[in-house]
């Protein structure tokens, strides 16, 4: 059989064949055009403002070390004047981070970038393997998601930069929807979607570049580059709901190729279809809907982008979305993408204003939220209130339960930055 | 294509696990394997044999369902031979040659 030619250049072997289009490419080719679109991707989402400090958000996966490669290339070749900054998260579950934290020191030599490692233990007490002790191997994807997220923006906000990057890309965000579509939550489907999202709780945005990208090309790309790049999965993560939304975005994928970027799209016409009063209580400005971050996508530890979604935390969850949808403390600025805006009707509709929340401090730790105790806070209490054993015995405030134990640092939870 | 003398000699092939497939065969990456250049009913040795052999004679694990579901290679699982998409090798009707290097990635691990 002769070698298939690239559909661009003619003149070199294809290698590649795109998802979304069929189109055959050789490996020079490819990588070009995934470059280029993720360019035009930033370049028409207005993602980055010249000179702002971004922080990378690095687990040493494929999707974040694609992330920090692009951007770097990027940003050289178009001059974004950007200073890029490769941010990790230690769980702190023994050996796992290990290896991907090693890759993301490799990865900051590679690309020149600076690295900041946070941890757990430091921001919260607890590390991930504390926490699993306590409550357990199943449902804990729930907390290592909610401190992950705060963790991301503290890490951010203690380098002084308010732009963090994650490596969602259109599977993860597919798999989101049809997850949200299954369960009815129109809602939460319509913020998953948005490409940026701004959060007064912490002063942090975060947005997604690689968010019309497929998984399979963010792997092509990391093999052809021959990047560095470590494979693991949270040893913690039960796969349940979301893992199964994921088989069905990948057998999908294998009748219909394009079905990952169609339902992508998909959610972004029906995220235009959400009444605000359904999106998360009425709202001044149409454009604008509030959102509790980025709990929407891959909320748990397997990476950036995790995976899976405790079962037995469903009423953990549950309580963490009422209070969402009671007080929405984050602000989706629903930007709208590109091509796919057939009627373009809303092609360039920007929010005109933010809404405005009254902000106040979490009680316990002083991070900027608009609820009297964050969420992160309010995971710590379950935790150290069911401490069994061991640690310090301090018993504060709740004099009711005198034979309370908890963690020194446990309570002494962060007031670190975000003052 | 093949003759009955080449048939004799074994295939050698080196079959390579990335993306956390790794950890269902030994948790090893990179195998060298010597294939029969012939299946048992006399047709050339092809991809889709190779995913039987390596399901049969490689895999370490029990998780059978995270490489192959009805009997093809698992949705969400890149197959490389020597580097190119099988898609543009014909997937399973591929037939092995000698020193072909064949990758078999994940993505549905952690990113
Ligand atoms: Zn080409
Ligand atoms: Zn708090």
């Amino acid at each position: 059989m002769a070698p298939k030619m690239c559909a661009l250049c003619g003149t070199s072997r294809a290698f590649i064949v795109r998802p979304k289009n069929q189109q055959k490419l050789c490996k020079e080719c490819f990588t070009t055009a995934f470059e280029t679109e993720i360019h035009n991707t930033i370049i028409a989402n207005s993602l980055f403002v010249p000179g702002e400090r971004v922080a990378i958000g690095a687990s040493g996966g494929k999707d974040s070390t694609v992330l920090a490669s692009v951007l770097k290339t990027l940003n050289e070749r178009y001059s974004y004047r950007l200073n890029l900054v490769l941010l990790s998260i230690d769980e702190g579950i023994k050996g796992y981070r290990d290896d991907s934290l090693e890759t993301v020191k490799r990865n900051a030599v590679q690309y020149q970038m600076p690295l900041e490692i946070v941890g757990y233990d430091k921001l919260y007490g607890w590390t991930m393997d504390q926490v699993v002790d306590q409550i357990g191997k199943k449902g804990n994807c729930t907390y290592c998601g909610v401190f992950r997220r705060q963790a991301l923006d503290r890490g951010a906000a203690g380098l002084g930069i308010r732009h963090v990057v994650t490596g969602h890309n259109a599977d993860d965000i597919a798999e989101t929807v049809m997850m949200n579509l299954l369960r009815g939550d129109l809602p939460r489907l319509a913020r998953a979607t948005s490409i940026v999202t701004a959060s007064p709780a912490s002063d942090i945005k975060r947005s997604k570049p690689l968010k019309y990208a497929y998984e399979k090309e963010i792997v092509l790309y990391a093999h052809h580059k021959r990047l560095d790049y470590f494979t693991t999965e949270c040893i913690y993560s039960p796969e349940a709901f979301r893992g199964s939304a994921r088989t069905l975005i990948k057998s999908l994928e294998r009748i219909r190729p394009s079905a990952i970027l169609d339902v992508v799209r998909s959610g972004e016409d029906m995220a235009r279809l959400v009444p605000d009063e359904v999106s998360g209580g009425a709202r001044p400005n149409k454009d604008i809907l509030v959102v509790e971050g980025e709990a929407e996508i891959g909320g748990g530890c397997g990476s950036a982008n995790g995976r899976s979604s405790g079962g037995e935390m469903a009423d953990m969850e549950k309580q963490l979305l009422d209070i969402e949808h009671a007080q929405g403390n984050e602000i989706d600025i629903a930007l709208r993408g590109q091509k796919h805006d057939r009627n373009c009707r809303n092609t360039n509709r920007m929010p005109k204003k933010l809404h405005k929340q009254q902000m106040g401090k979490c009680k316990r730790c002083g991070y900027l939220s608009s609820q009297d105790i964050c969420k992160a806070c309010m995971l710590l209490e379950g935790l150290n209130k069911n401490k069994p054993k061991q640690q310090i015995e301090v018993s504060v405030e709740e004099a009711d339960s005198p034979t309370l134990t908890r963690r020194m640092e446990g309570l002494k939870v962060i007031p670190v930055h975000q003052t | 294509m093949d003759t009955d003398s080449k048939s004799a000699q074994g295939l050698p092939i080196v079959v390579e696990f990335s993306g956390g497939l790794e950890l269902l065969f030994s948790n090893q990456r990179k195998h060298k394997l010597s294939l029969p250049s012939r299946d048992g009913k006399g047709h050339a040795t092809n991809m889709a044999y190779l995913v039987r052999y390596l399901c049969d004679n490689l895999m370490s694990d029990a998780r059978q369902d995270m490489f192959v579901v009805d009997d093809t290679v698992r949705p969400g699982v890149l197959v490389l031979i020597n580097d190119a998409d099988w898609e543009l090798e014909g997937e399973h009707q591929y037939e092995l040659k000698k020193n072909d290097n064949v990758l078999f990635v994940s993505t549905l691990h952690g990113g």
